[in-house]
């Protein structure tokens, strides 16, 4: 399990590493004429697929029954995060060169980059809140805490969303396979309950 | 919101200063010679200084890359450092072959550019089809480095090939009914991959005022470099006018036609509330998703700073007076 868990690690920085080597233009590799628009949107939507792949792991351990996928949960929602910050702070140092003004004017005025900025500010709490030790202290609150992925995962496929101009055939997979993800959390709740009422004395 | 209120424009427009003046000069000397004979010999000694100038007609050289030889230079021209013949190719908005950056370099590869035919249509006495290689043989290639402002925020310095719009359309003799020139870009779903898809509202069109379209900055773009526009970049001809965005400056054009209404563009009908039929750059009117305050210079790196945006993209002095009265922010 520990080497797997360092091997899923070490995969999950792969897409880092290769930016920062394009970044430098090593290996051949190149971010192309507008670096700074690559690096931005690699690293954006890198964070949302391990969005997407943190909220596959309850659904995917529920309809195979391998349980121990759970202990991959945690540290998928971290890479996610963590290229979400990478992204924020590409916007922030490199796209506006730590301009103030203009970095409020886009979170005020533009609606998409509210939505993103909303969307790692929900997520910023379950980042903090995820050692051992917070688990614990919190107890079933937690649990209750790190619903906010749901709400956060919906607001950055909506900040993707409306970025895009007139193509929005990525963004759609990335909001049908979230739609998916959520349905089958409802579907399996809801059958939860139905199982409760048919059998009150199990 | 469509802007259907158009500036006035007086017949007088349509024919640029310089040739009135010179009109009046043939005047002048009619006195010696039938206006007819003069001006035939004036269009001897500009087909001559063409092949001067051009060294070889570009339509003996037009495979993508290939040189177009010596070529006019101009007083437009910006003397800031072009961006590389890379950038220029490999960074581009050709919706027809992908949507993404990159995408038109790597699937406008086979495209055929060659023959090419230009139908002319609408207020015009000369409509008709129109061999690319015969239109260009009678015309002065002049190499023109302008500022290129893309809606997205990011921009360039082209050193583009081309040869004045005025001087072009002129020849198909546009009568007074012809307010706006509308071009169409070839639909060729074979080879064009997304026009199999409705992401926009297929052929892609583009207009401008006649006063716009006859002002001396707007030239039909055949080359890049020095060279033979290369397919990515909207080969064989597409239009350039520099003071507006990007996508104003429609490319693979296979019609003009002269009209008296303002006909509707691609973008306005795909986001009417975000793109309108002018498209000036305009530092003072934000897109509704973005800001046009700044832009990214393409070639300037990760550590580049963005620039301030200039108003008209810093053309202003020749055309500023094209809006004059006209709500900048209405009619964006």
């Amino acid at each position: 399990m520990r080497l797997l868990k360092t091997l899923v690690f070490v995969v999950a920085l792969l897409p880092a590493a290769k930016l920062v080597l394009a970044s430098f233009a090593i290996a051949g590799l190149s971010l192309g004429a507008n670096p700074v628009e690559e690096l931005l949107h690699e690293a954006g939507e890198w964070g949302l697929r391990f969005l997407l792949i943190t909220l596959a792991v309850t659904p995917l351990r529920r309809l195979t029954g391998m349980n121990w996928l759970i202990r991959f949960r945690r540290m998928l929602g971290l890479f996610a995060y963590f290229y979400l910050v990478a992204h924020f702070l590409i916007y922030a140092l490199l796209d506006q060169r730590l301009a103030l003004g203009p970095i409020i004017e886009d979170i005020i005025e533009r609606p998409y980059i509210t939505l993103g900025i909303t969307a790692l500010t929900l997520l910023t709490p379950l980042a903090l809140t995820s050692t051992n030790a917070m688990m614990r202290r919190l107890g079933s609150r937690w649990q209750r805490l790190h619903r906010l992925i749901y709400p956060a995962a919906i607001l950055g496929v909506w900040h993707f969303w409306w970025q895009v101009k007139e193509d929005i055939r990525e963004p759609l997979i990335y909001a049908a396979i979230l739609a998916a993800l959520l349905g089958i959390r409802v579907w399996h709740r809801q059958k939860g309950q139905n199982r409760r009422v048919a059998t009150p004395v199990d | 919101m469509p802007n259907n209120s158009t500036p006035k424009i007086l017949p007088s427009e349509i024919t640029d200063e310089q040739d009135y003046l010179n009109r009046r000069e043939f005047l002048r000397l009619a006195g010696v010679a039938t206006a007819g004979a003069l001006l035939s010999t004036a269009c001897q000694a500009d087909v001559s200084n063409a092949a001067a100038t051009a060294g070889k007609p570009a339509g003996e050289s037009n495979f993508s890359g290939g040189s177009l030889g010596k070529l006019q230079k101009s007083p437009f021209s910006t003397d800031e450092k072009p961006n590389s013949y890379e950038d220029i190719t490999t960074y581009n908005n050709f919706y027809e072959f992908g949507t993404g950056k990159d995408d038109p370099h790597r699937n406008s590869k086979d495209f055929v550019s060659k023959p090419w035919t230009v139908t002319i249509a609408g207020e015009c006495d000369k409509p008709g089809a129109y061999d690319f290689d015969d239109l260009m043989k009678k015309s002065t290639l002049e190499e023109r480095i302008y500022r290129l402002r893309c809606v997205e925020a990011w921009s360039m310095i082209v050193p583009w090939v081309g040869i004045s719009m005025a001087t072009l359309l002129k020849r198909f003799e546009p009568n007074s009914r012809a307010k706006f020139v509308k071009f169409t870009t070839l639909h060729d779903p074979e080879q064009m991959p997304t026009q199999r898809r409705r992401i926009l509202d297929w052929p892609y069109v583009e207009g401008l005022t006649i006063a716009e379209a006859m002002n001396p900055l707007t030239i039909m773009v055949v080359g890049v470099y020095g060279k033979v526009l290369p397919n990515q970049n909207g080969a064989p001809l597409r239009l350039m006018v520099p003071w507006k965005y990007g996508f104003k400056s429609i490319k693979s054009i296979v019609h003009i036609e002269f009209t008296e209404k303002q006909p509707l563009n691609t973008w306005q009908i795909s986001a009417p509330q975000e793109y309108g039929f002018y498209a000036n750059v305009n530092p003072d009117v934000d897109h509704p998703r973005w800001s046009q305050a700044r832009e990214r210079r393409i070639g300037t790196g990760l550590f580049g700073e963005k620039i301030p945006t200039l108003m008209f993209n810093g053309y202003g002095e020749h055309i500023a007076h094209l809006y004059s009265g006209l709500d900048l922010a209405k009619h964006f």
